[in-house]
């Protein structure tokens, strides 16, 4: 009776993201759209225009005596803590006092009567500074002798050295990986609202709402009791709301506080992008040794990230960039080691795969080299590379990979998406095609699951059961547009067996739920549907209770189904049922909570279990490109991927599709670039290509392994979905490496950066037929 | 004086509107239509998309738009129309919603009313769109969430859920037009602070006197630049004179060999007649920015603002294209490369602007193509773009002309590539020749959109692409297409 679907909107089937009517019709509230109480001021930043100074005064006294001003905030204005790290190493100052580390970087707020008049006037202040050397990547900073802006990691086992220097076959190589910014179409904002004693209330666009009430009492110098923070939903997250918004909701809330009226500060876009971080960008060297079939036997990897100025999220993405520098691949023997350099850039950040693209960019990049070296398909070589088999499951972080099921999930791709016949017709058409060249590449996803700080791995939920059977639910999650409210409540209302439209889902806000996790690293569903889940099964045990004593039944015989409960031989209706337990005053309402079982891990040993379990995936890629301009198409692209048992298979989908196509624009037209005083000049829209509708493959096919199950306990078997698909848009890019290699006749792995440019392209095509 | 419009349903009258206020703040802060929003402020996400309708020659025409950067004052006369109106009377979903609630279109939802803004518009063209005319209407939207593909399957869907013949501006047409009409000024109209002037004359003449009055004012067409000014560089602008509302300055017409284009027709206004007259610049027109921008940018405005990658004077620089000037009575015309001095430097005259562009018909023996390369293929700005031009006769190529965007401080033709041309043999050979000589024509710059070399490289190639393209003998297809 359990899994049958008599009421709408069960677990495990295809249900509405709960908010897409108000989405069309405009009326879904955001952070921006809430109306303003009378005197509402709102804050600028003023930002530098060097990357790297000293500084030894800004003169506000034009600022000042624009109309509408109301006043600067600045430094000295922080009445805590002028610092907003979010790993607590006091290098993140809301505005400096003494240094300037990056061009963009915010110095001070000016607050006035409309956004446009502080706008104006932010441009007015006389910065004196004195101009110091900047060094903007990883490789500039390392020649100046930078630092580390946190520490590095290595993953280590076995003894590499030997194992390269008596190698059979070993290829060396560099690979640079582009960073990205997330763009998402909200921007960065925050609104916040005075109180009463140290009180204020802060509505911001964060993907963590816990961090910002931290922070913004951090820098106030008031406890987090003090502080309320408030998001209904985001306009997209991807990680770059997970610590960004911190410098937004404190700026506003210490203005809220000075003045004592509402502020609101929201950057223009080309502010945002300039002013808040990224993905990082890295360079890789990697040396690999291995045998006349293909296989790896050693792999000695180093990735340099260019982190920025300070150390934000920088120290958990490198090492996630090193966690999944095997991707799906057995290293016998290896050696990784993060470079977390500080550069005079914008403090890079979290954004979906934390670091994890980068490391399985660099496994299939070395896949790619044994493929065309060893004269083999890479398909071949990654196969004969899978974890599996006697002794080959063991990562280099000595988590052993139990749950595999790559075999299965790839050779049912490959016979679906029909890719060596493919292959073999792209390699005839080729032949017979001077201009136009294809590529196809098909490849695998493995991807870890856990916050990597054990820690993070709670959660919290709130449930509410009204007198007239409507049910409230909340969560410490936040939603920005994954559906994860709508997968939460799924779950509610399955465990209560009542439609879904009984529930109401309600803002994200600290006062219901406190220290929360971010909704991040695609643990939102994970921990908030097993805490909601934990909430609802304490008020049905309360009801079970109350039914059995009252109706004079074993517990057993009270079972809540499609809408009513039935108790012995009695049926009642859901609300009866509820009214009936308010009159004999049984406790309606719980607080529900999660922990993730089984992880640990020790960073200074390298070792441990830092992921409850891995998601899988896999995808076929076909472009064409154009040999004299370098310009691409994706032609096709078939998708098999692994969420377990989909608690909302469309909306999985959703994740998948969305996810394939963001990766495929951080390696193909996404492109970050700085001029030489430090300036980025790619941002907004117009110089930061996303993808668009027209760049989507042209024949594009996704399917869920809807015979995958989660071997282990999560919410109802099912598997987290965000960030594991962003990487199968590697498979495009490898498509595109192999038409590339085309010009010289499959002989070379063609040294082709991400992002895969048109230019990028061309300029690959062209080293190669000048045998380069 | 006042700017006079219907807003959804009802009319609106603001007093004193400065040049450089937006349709956009005045939807969300004035009147608290918070359905649409401000994603980038320049014209390029879609998520400020409303329709704005106009009486053009052919009726009341509704178009999608940026309200970010639309000056309100140029909606003088015009129903704009927002998310807001969708929904009947009755509060149903209207079909272009139905279908993106139902096909899952919407994940964070911040894109979402801009997307069904353009959908709606394509709907009301082509109730049954293909998936290429989808993708084309939606250039100007962008998504980060969907990937797009559920977003695309509603808008095929949408006619399953209504017609058009249903929606309420379809059976409103007759009193819309009514009530547009009697909004119309046939008086100049000048509104604003005086710092900030607003100046909309009631004809191609009285612009002309206007910029007698005003001749360093700010001349606004479609604004997909000058919008910029304001929202990105907080530039002033007044006294700015709009122009967009001049139904007689946006005609395109056939006049005996040549194609007469209206300074201020925007670019969707030329499709039709560049279709049936120049059809090698279709496919090139559907890569010029997004829909919405399409509405809004002029072919003038685009010449006039001199740009070195501009997208049109290429093109039509190598069709021999002439631009008529005009200050107060007088006029003059040039050919349009001479037009570019140098950068930022633009033979016009103060009080004088560009009023017209006459565009020759390419004959039965020329061959002409218009190549255009940037980073992503649609809205963006070309890195490179290309207007190639000669007759082939006897198999000797003549009359070559080659112009280039992107490759020098202005638009620019390729002398040194087109001397290698002429008297040639259509050979490659000859083209080679001609690719070698580009290095003598062009030293271009690097920047974020491409290198020098890959400039070079790519420019060079495209003289083969042409080649290789226009040559019989060729079997394999030389040039991506999306379909």
């Amino acid at each position: 009776m359990k899994d049958t679907v008599l009421i709408a909107g069960a677990a495990h089937t295809d249900r509405i993201h709960d908010s897409a009517t108000k989405h069309v019709t405009g009326r879904a509230d955001y952070t921006d759209d809430i109306a303003m109480p009378e005197g509402t001021l709102h804050a600028y930043l003023g930002v530098s225009e060097v990357a790297h100074a000293t500084l030894r005064g800004i003169d506000y006294t034009d600022v000042l005596a624009t109309p509408g001003v109301i006043g600067v905030l600045t430094a000295g204005d922080v009445p805590g803590v002028n610092d907003i790290s979010p790993t607590g190493r006091n290098d993140e100052p809301v505005f400096p006092t003494d240094l300037i580390q990056f061009h963009g970087q915010p110095l001070f707020a000016v607050v006035a009567e409309t956004r446009d008049i502080a706008r104006r006037a932010a441009q007015k202040a006389k910065i004196d500074c004195e101009a110091l050397p900047h060094a903007l990547d990883p490789i500039a900073a390392q020649a100046a002798g930078y630092g580390h802006v946190t520490a590095p990691l290595r993953l280590e086992r076995g003894y590499v050295g030997p194992a390269l220097e008596t190698a059979p076959n070993r290829i060396q190589g560099r690979m640079t990986v582009g960073g990205q910014d997330h763009m998402y179409l909200e921007g960065q904002i925050a609104f916040a609202i005075p109180g009463e004693d140290d009180d204020v209330v802060v509505h911001c666009s964060t993907q963590h709402p816990s961090e910002a009430q931290h922070m913004v009492a951090h820098v106030l110098g008031v406890p987090s009791n003090a502080v309320v923070v408030n998001v209904r939903r985001m306009g997209g997250g991807f990680g770059g709301k997970e610590s960004q918004m911190n410098l937004f909701a404190a700026v506003a809330a210490m203005a809220a506080k000075k003045w004592n009226r509402a502020v609101k500060i929201r950057p223009d876009r080309d502010q945002d992008m300039t002013a808040t971080g990224k993905r990082h960008d890295f360079v890789i060297d990697y040396d690999v040794a291995f045998d006349a079939a293909g296989r790896i036997q050693a792999v000695d990897g180093s990735f340099a990230a260019r982190c920025g100025y300070s150390a934000d999220l920088s120290g958990p993405v490198t090492d996630r960039a090193l966690f999944h520098a095997d991707n799906a691949y057995f290293y016998p023997k290896v050696r990784l080691i993060s470079h977390p350099m500080k550069t005079n850039t914008v403090s890079n950040t979290a954004f979906r795969g934390f670091g994890g693209p980068q490391g399985v960019i660099a496994a299939e990049r070395i896949i790619e080299e044994i493929a065309y070296a060893t004269g083999q398909d890479p398909l071949d070589v990654r196969k004969t590379n899978f974890y599996g088999g006697p002794g080959r499951n063991l990562t280099p972080y000595h988590q052993e990979v139990k749950d595999n099921i790559l075999d299965r999930l790839v050779t049912e791709l490959e016979e679906t998406a029909a890719y060596r016949q493919r292959r073999a017709d792209i390699i005839a058409f080729n032949a017979g095609s001077p201009v136009l060249r294809k590529g196809i590449a098909l490849t695998p996803v493995k991807f870890g699951i856990s916050f990597t700080a054990t820690w993070y791995n709670q959660a919290g939920a709130l449930v509410h059961v009204y007198n007239d059977g409507s049910i409230h639910l909340n969560h410490g999650g936040t939603e920005m547009g994954q559906g994860l409210n709508t997968k939460v409540a799924q779950v509610v209302a399955e465990a209560f067996q009542v439609d879904f439209d009984r529930i109401k889902i309600t803002k994200t806000t600290t006062e219901k739920v406190p220290n929360t996790s971010a909704t991040a690293a695609s643990s939102g569903t994970d921990l908030n549907g097993m805490a909601a889940l934990n909430a609802v099964e304490q008020i049905k045990a309360r009801l079970v209770a109350f039914a059995a004593e009252t109706w004079n039944v074993d517990p057993a015989e009270v079972v809540f189904h499609a809408n009513e409960v039935h108790i012995g031989a009695e049926t009642l209706g859901f609300d009866a049922f509820i009214r009936q337990a308010y009159l004999a005053r049984v406790q309606l309402s719980a607080a529900g909570f999660y922990k993730t079982p089984k992880i640990h891990w020790d960073r200074d040993k390298g070792q441990g279990r830092p992921f409850y379990y891995y998601a899988y995936g896999a995808a076929c890629s076909e472009v064409t490109i154009d040999t004299l301009t370098g310009e691409y198409r994706v032609d096709r692209t078939d998708i098999l991927h692994d969420v377990g048992r989909s608690l909302n298979p469309v909306l999985d989908k959703g994740q998948v599709e969305g996810a394939f196509i963001q990766g495929m624009g951080w390696l193909t037209t996404e492109e970050l670039w700085w001029d030489e005083a430090g300036r980025l000049r790619t941002h907004a829209p117009s110089t930061y290509k996303i993808p668009l509708a027209s760049d989507r493959p042209r024949a594009f096919n996704v399917r869920l392994a809807d015979w995958s199950e989660n071997r282990e306990l999560t919410i109802k078997r099912s598997k987290a979905v965000g960030e594991p698909p962003f990487m199968l848009g590697i498979s495009v890019f490898e498509a595109l490496s192999m038409a590339v290699a085309s010009v010289a006749d499959y002989r070379t792995c063609p040294r082709l950066d991400a992002p895969a440019t048109p230019e990028r392209v061309l300029m690959a095509v062209a080293r190669l037929r000048a045998g380069g | 004086m006042t700017i006079r419009f219907i807003l959804n349903g009802r009319d609106v009258s603001v007093d004193a509107v400065g040049a450089s206020q937006t349709l956009l703040d005045f939807l969300r802060l004035d009147r608290r239509l918070t359905g649409t929003k401000e994603g980038c402020a320049e014209g390029d996400c879609g998520a400020c998309t409303v329709l704005v309708g106009r009486l053009a020659g052919t009726g009341l025409v509704y178009e999608p738009v940026n309200a970010c950067i639309r000056f309100l004052a140029s909606v003088q006369g015009c129903h704009v129309v927002t998310i807001e109106y969708l929904s009947g009377p009755d509060g149903r979903l209207h079909p272009v919603q139905q279908a993106m609630v139902e096909h899952h279109g919407s994940q964070c939802g911040f894109c979402t009313p801009g997307f069904v803004m353009s959908l709606y518009a394509l709907w009301m063209r082509v109730p049954e769109p293909t998936v290429t005319q989808v993708e084309t209407a939606v250039q100007g939207n962008l998504c980060r969430c969907t990937g797009y593909e559920p977003i695309i399957r509603a808008a095929v869907a949408v006619s399953r859920y209504g017609t058009p013949a249903a929606d309420h501006l379809e059976t409103e047409r007759e009193t819309m037009t009514a009530r547009l009409r009697a909004l119309r000024a046939d008086t100049r109209i000048v509104t604003g602070p005086p710092d900030n002037l607003s100046i909309l004359p009631c004809s191609v003449d009285d612009l002309a006197d206007c910029l007698l009055d005003w001749p360093e004012a700010t001349i606004v067409a479609g604004a997909t630049d000058v919008g910029l000014w304001v929202t990105k560089f907080l530039r002033p602008i007044g006294p700015a004179i709009f122009v967009g509302h001049l139904d007689a300055f946006r005609t395109v017409e056939r006049h005996g060999n040549a194609l007469r284009i209206g300074a201020g027709a925007s670019y969707s206004d030329c499709q039709a007649k560049l279709a049936e007259h120049i059809p090698h610049l279709t496919s090139y027109w559907d890569r010029i920015a997004g829909w919405q921008v399409r509405n809004l940018g002029t072919v003038g405005g685009n010449i006039a603002n001199g740009s070195p990658i501009g997208d049109t004077p290429p093109v039509l620089i190598a069709l021999g294209a002439e631009i008529t000037l005009r200050r107060g009575r007088d006029r003059r015309t040039l050919p349009l490369e001479h037009y570019f001095i140098d950068y930022g430097k633009l033979d016009r005259a103060p009080g004088e602007f560009v009023e017209s562009i006459n565009v020759p018909l390419p004959g039965p023996d020329d061959r002409d193509a218009a190549y255009k390369i940037s980073k992503r293929r649609d809205e963006d700005i070309s890195s490179v773009a290309a207007g190639l031009h000669m007759t082939v006769t006897d198999g000797r190529i003549l009359d070559a002309r080659i112009a280039f965007g992107g490759m020098a401080a202005t638009p620019k033709r390729a002398g040194a590539a087109e001397a290698a041309l002429n008297g040639q043999p259509w050979s490659l050979a000859s083209f080679e020749k001609a690719a070698a000589a580009l290095a003598r024509d062009f030293q271009p710059l690097s920047d974020w959109r491409a290198s020098a070399e890959y400039r070079m490289l790519s420019a060079q190639n495209l003289l083969r692409r042409f080649f290789l393209e226009q040559d019989a003998q060729t079997g394999a297809p030389v040039q991506l297409a999306l379909a």
